[in-house]
């Protein structure tokens, strides 16, 4: 968390623009409505492939529904672990590696965590 | 769906597991482990029905075919490509002459291995060979005029059990054993295997596309896709599926895909030729 934020201070002192990318971060965290986006975008988190998400449309199944995630995992690490790569829990599992493979960065599923709180 | 997965976990790696453990090829044995896998696990589909894809997976899917299948959106095809077949090179010889029987009730027979060439040859492959030894241009492995050819082959076989051979030749079994391998082999950015969809999960819904078998999943090609609003050679739907999962796909009729159109083709015995097949 520390990491990720002093590395896009960093970026942003390189690229002068501290006050925007600082807020421009800040604001993300704070808003669960990016996190369904990333989590609905096809080129991005493309969840909806395979569960039902409120308010998705045409959702696949070959995973489960993502209800009820505060009750179902109280711990935000574990949700931040099968996102990132759920062959370590599950080495069969078809769901994709999305940190491992590059698909998406911490920021990214942070905030597809966020938006799993609000379902 | 823990026994789902358990399941699939048991048939995967048992399929792959002796591969790794001794070097012995036993076609025969993945046959019967591998028919046992799907019949066991839908035990309310019949055998043959199992070549209908998706649609031996979904009730509701098989209505929306029926109705389809009252006008075929592959008819044109399968007159385009017998017209094709006969119609005369510039040496006047024509297609029907490169095959047993001009081509007519032979499509269960490939792909076979040929022990001149040492390779698996597929029928797109050997129509290509048959125009490139006539002197004519080949044609694009995911052409509308490639589909409409082997919807015309598919065609008048209609019915006929997939029959392919896997002779006892070292170089048979490991084109076998390579497309086997292919098969099961996770890639692409998405991390999947052939196998993670249509053995894992068939039936299951990808969005809102219902899973084909892997148990005759190649006997209804080429197939008219109403989503192509077109048909799909057997080649198109490999590069298409390969793509689904950030991969990259093979050239057409690339050795590799080639051995994996053996190894399903071989998985397919006994089981009807049922295409042209009518897709969603
Ligand atoms: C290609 C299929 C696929 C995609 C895409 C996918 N998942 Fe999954 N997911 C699964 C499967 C299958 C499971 C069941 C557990 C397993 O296989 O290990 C699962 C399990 C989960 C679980 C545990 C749920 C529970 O009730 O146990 C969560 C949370 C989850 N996925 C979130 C996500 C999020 C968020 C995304 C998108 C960023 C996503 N998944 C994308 C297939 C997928
Ligand atoms: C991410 C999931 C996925 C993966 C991985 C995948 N496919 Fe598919 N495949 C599909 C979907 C979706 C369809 C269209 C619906 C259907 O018919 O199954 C399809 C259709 C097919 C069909 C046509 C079946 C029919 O009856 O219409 C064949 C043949 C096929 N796939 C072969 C393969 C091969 C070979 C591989 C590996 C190189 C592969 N697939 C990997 C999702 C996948």
């Amino acid at each position: 968390m520390e990491l990720r934020q002093s590395h896009l201070v960093l970026a942003a002192v390189a690229s002068g623009l501290i006050g925007a990318a600082v807020l421009g971060w800040s604001a993300a965290s704070a808003a669960p409505a990016d996190g369904q986006k990333l989590a609905f975008d096809r080129g991005k988190g493309n969840c909806l492939t395979c569960h039902e998400i409120k308010d998705g449309p045409a959702p696949g199944n070959l995973g489960p529904a993502l209800n009820d995630m505060k009750a179902r995992f109280p711990d935000r690490k574990e949700l931040i672990a099968i996102i990132s790569d759920e062959t370590k829990r599950n080495a069969l599992t078809v769901m994709p590696p999305f940190k491992r493979n590059l698909i998406l960065n911490d920021k990214e599923i942070e905030e597809i965590v966020d938006f799993l709180y609000t379902l | 769906m823990l026994r789902k997965i358990f399941v699939a976990a048991v048939f995967v790696i048992g399929a792959a597991q002796p591969l790794l453990a001794d070097n012995a090829v036993d076609p025969q044995a993945d046959f019967k482990a591998f028919r046992e896998y799907f019949t066991k696990r839908f035990p309310k589909v019949q055998l043959n029905d199992f070549v209908n894809g998706p649609y031996s997976m979904d009730e509701g899917l098989r209505k929306q075919w029926q109705q389809i299948e009252e006008f075929p959106p592959y008819e044109f095809a399968v007159e385009h490509g017998k017209e094709a077949f006969a119609k005369p090179f510039k040496n006047g010889k024509t297609l029907g002459d490169c095959f047993p029987n001009k081509g007519v009730g032979i499509r269960q027979n490939y792909p076979y291995f040929d022990t001149k060439s040492g390779e698996v040859i597929t029928l797109e492959l050997a129509l290509n060979q048959c125009l490139e030894a006539n002197g004519e241009k080949p044609l694009s492995y995911t052409s509308q005029d490639m589909a409409a050819l082997t919807a015309y082959m598919a065609f008048t076989s209609r019915g006929k059990p997939f029959d392919i051979k896997i002779p006892n030749d070292p170089r048979a079994l490991a084109a076998y054993r390579s497309g086997e391998e292919y098969f099961y082999t996770r890639r692409g950015q998405l991390n999947f295997s052939c196998a993670s969809c249509h053995v894992q999960n068939p039936g299951g819904h990808i969005r809102t596309e219902v899973l084909a078998p892997a148990l005759g999943i190649l006997n209804a090609m080429p197939i008219y896709r109403s989503a192509w609003e077109n048909m799909g050679t057997i080649t198109r739907r490999f590069q298409t599926c390969n793509s689904q999962v950030r991969g990259v796909p093979l050239p057409g009729q690339d050795v590799l895909y080639r051995n994996v159109e053996y190894y399903l083709s071989y998985m397919g015995n006994g089981l009807p030729i049922s295409g042209p097949g009518a897709r969603p």
